[in-house]
């Protein structure tokens, strides 16, 4: 007999032993004297079930999980006779934490082998482009317009607004440039959809090019990635074999070039300015805007940058789904997002759902609480500058406006869940310590106002004059928000102030007021 | 798996910039190829770097300084990266931290005396859903317990 086994070869899953568990099966089988092809996937993003692994049947693709190495030999035998095991989930897509989502950009993420054109061609990949190919600059706009699709780094800004922007900008030379530079701390859907399904970015990018007519695109990846870098250099090189990339695209008269390129551990390097000057070969300084990059990007040529799951969200779009993408969602926050449940969480992983799904169904519901079993005390909402939110806000639906009139921020879709043992105090200064060490120093308020933030809440800790120097951290905070040039030193107050607002219990002895009211 | 770095050799610094000085904006990609064949990025590489792209030797020195992955020097025989970033701290990266600093007697972004083990943080490897997590040579740890710490620990001093 001969069967057809599926390991992830997601960084997450071999993180966690995926690597062992395929080099066990391999040499179990031997011994049975049995065939496996085992073929290695992206994630499907249930990272408290890997290392996952399914085997395809006539039932569809049964899976176990988590494997060690030490089970992979009784899940061998379990799927050779179809018998029982611990272990056993059932069908893979019936899982209920896999059945609750809306799968639209990660639809082929942990399906497909993502070393493989033909695979991915086999799940509709392509087929946006291929639409794309047969529109006017004009169409595609309208497309990516109607779909509502919004900037999915974090800010939020529509995405079609930008293209349009590039494509009536006249120029020598365009460019479009993806920032994977996914630095924030409890994310990682960036990471996951460039290893398990990078052809999406690559079509994403293609259709990007030929709406605005540019011919070259470059993708900036965080050198922390170092599987991701592999996988979308081999996805490259397979698209320019198959003539998807290089010149004249499946046949048309667009040329397109795609080039990775490598970060250097700067975490600035995620806001898009900054990742210019970098991919420019300088220090990764933030720019003053305007000129916006739609205008004045990339070597001073207009330049479409978007975030990975922004370009990832394309394909879908121009397939015929931009009517379909703008169905889901709430108010002006339009299709699905790609959550990520991390940190202290029981069930922890990649979740795609419509906008509008709130925080505590997320955190509870999907999430299941804390690893650790205690309460939960914190969430941390949109990486290390986004805000701490309480229990109290957790009816908080997950829509860009929600968060922002909550004094928060959805970022890039990372929520960093935290049990009762936190120390809120000490996370603030955590905020302002990373800012310190992750300024690009070109504007005061981020650059001092940081360094001066770990001192001053370093006293409240201390106990020195508290509200004193919660009145200069305060201070601190909107000079920051307001007088910084670029997102980290204007954000880094949310996460700051919102520990603050919350659980000021944790900075020192809490206001006279406070006590009074209880 | 240990890496193999060659020793530094004008030469062949020469080789790997004329490799890459072509390249929009090359800077950045020449200092990482230099690091991955010496494990560091030699000064004298910084004017070399500097005539190839007409450059200053300051705006090489610049952009080689501003980046934490830059080495000015050789690294241990093994680099351990501990993410000490929101999602690992609240899975208790903090004690794992510390249990690795009090275990090498060194704090984070030192190497041990006997240059074996360099041990630093690293803000992120996206592996928030199965923290906290490590990178020992490129090759990426999850779930880590104490007992998991220790034998990373172990297998970077052998």
């Amino acid at each position: 007999m001969s069967l057809r086994i599926f390991v992830s070869r997601d960084a997450g899953a071999v993180a966690v032993g995926a690597d062992e568990v395929a080099l066990v099966l391999g040499l179990a089988a031997g011994k049975r004297g049995i065939d496996i092809e085992i073929v290695r996937t992206g994630s499907r993003g249930v990272y408290w079930l890997e290392p996952m692994i399914e085997v395809a049947t006539s039932q569809g693709r049964i899976a176990f999980g988590p494997v060690t190495e030490f089970d992979a030999g009784s899940v061998l035998d379990a799927m050779i006779s179809g018998g029982a095991h611990p272990l056993w989930l059932g069908v893979a897509d019936e899982i209920p934490w896999l059945k609750r989502q809306t799968r639209l950009t990660f639809a082929r993420c942990g399906v497909i082998d993502p070393r493989s054109l033909e695979d991915y061609r086999a799940h509709a990949g392509y087929k946006g482009l291929e639409r794309a190919l047969t529109l006017t600059s004009d169409a595609i706009l309208a497309d990516v317009t109607i779909s509502g699709l919004r900037g999915r780094g974090g800010a939020g800004f529509p995405t079609g607004i930008k293209w349009k922007t590039v494509a009536q900008t006249g120029a020598d030379r365009k460019y479009v440039v993806c920032n994977a530079d996914e630095g924030d701390s409890g994310t990682f859907a960036d990471r996951m959809i460039m290893e398990g399904d990078p052809f999406v970015i690559i079509e994403g990018m293609t259709i990007a090019g030929i709406t605005v007519g540019a011919t070259k695109g470059y993708i900036y990846i965080r050198s922390e990635y170092p599987h991701a870098v592999a996988a979308m250099n081999a996805a490259i090189a397979a698209a320019t074999r198959a003539g998807y990339l290089g010149a004249r695209i499946g046949g048309s008269s667009h040329s397109f070039d795609l080039e990775v390129r490598v970060g250097a551990g700067a975490y600035v390097c995620g806001e898009e300015t900054s990742l210019l000057e970098s991919l420019e070969g300088r220090r990764g300084i933030v720019r003053a805007k305007p000129p916006l990059p739609a205008h004045k990007g990339l070597f001073g040529k207009p330049t479409v940058i978007n975030n990975v799951l922004s370009f990832a969200a394309i394909p879908f779009i121009l397939a015929g789904g931009a009517k379909a993408y703008a169905d889901f969602g709430m108010g002006r926050s339009r299709g699905t997002m790609p959550i990520q449940l991390a940190g202290n969480v029981k069930r922890g992983g990649l979740f795609e759902v419509a906008f509008g799904i709130t925080l505590g169904e997320l955190v509870d519901d999907i999430g299941g609480g804390t690893d650790t079993g205690r309460p939960v005390r914190a969430v941390q909402v949109g990486g290390p500058l986004g805000a701490y939110f309480p229990r109290a806000l957790f009816d908080t639906p997950f829509d860009y406006e929600a968060f922002a009139a909550r004094d928060g921020l959805i970022g890039h879709g990372g929520i960093v869940v935290f049990d009762d043992s936190v120390d809120m105090s000490k996370q603030a200064r955590f905020a302002m310590e990373f800012c310190a060490i992750e300024s690009c120093g070109k504007c005061t308020p981020c650059r001092i106002g940081s360094t001066r933030g770990v001192e001053t809440i370093d006293r409240i800790r201390a106990g020195d004059r508290v509200a004193e120097n919660i009145a200069v951290v305060e201070d601190l905070c909107n000079t920051m928000k307001f007088g910084s040039l670029c997102a980290l030193g204007g954000f880094t107050p949310y996460p700051v102030m919102s520990a603050l607002k919350h659980f000021r219990e944790d900075f020192g002895a809490a206001p006279p007021r406070l006590q009074a009211a209880e | 798996m240990m890496p193999v770095y060659e020793p530094w050799n004008a030469a062949r610094g020469a080789e790997i910039i004329a490799e890459h000085n072509r390249l929009e904006g090359a800077t950045l990609v020449i200092l990482h190829a230099l690091q991955e064949a010496f494990g560091y990025v030699p000064e004298p590489a910084v004017p070399m770097i500097a005539s190839a792209l007409n450059l200053s030797r300051a705006e090489v020195h610049g952009v080689f300084t501003f980046y934490h992955d830059f080495r000015r020097g050789p690294a241990g025989k093994h680099v351990l990266k501990l993410c000490r970033a929101e999602a690992c701290q609240a899975a208790g990266g903090d004690a794992l931290a510390a249990r690795a600093e009090a275990r090498l007697g060194i704090t984070l972004g030192n190497t041990t005396a006997d240059e074996r083990v360099t041990l630093e943080p690293i803000y992120c490897l996206g592996l928030c859903a199965t923290a906290p997590s490590a990178m020992l040579d490129g090759r990426v740890v999850g779930r880590l317990n104490e007992a998991r710490i220790d034998a990373l620990i172990a297998e970077a001093q052998r």
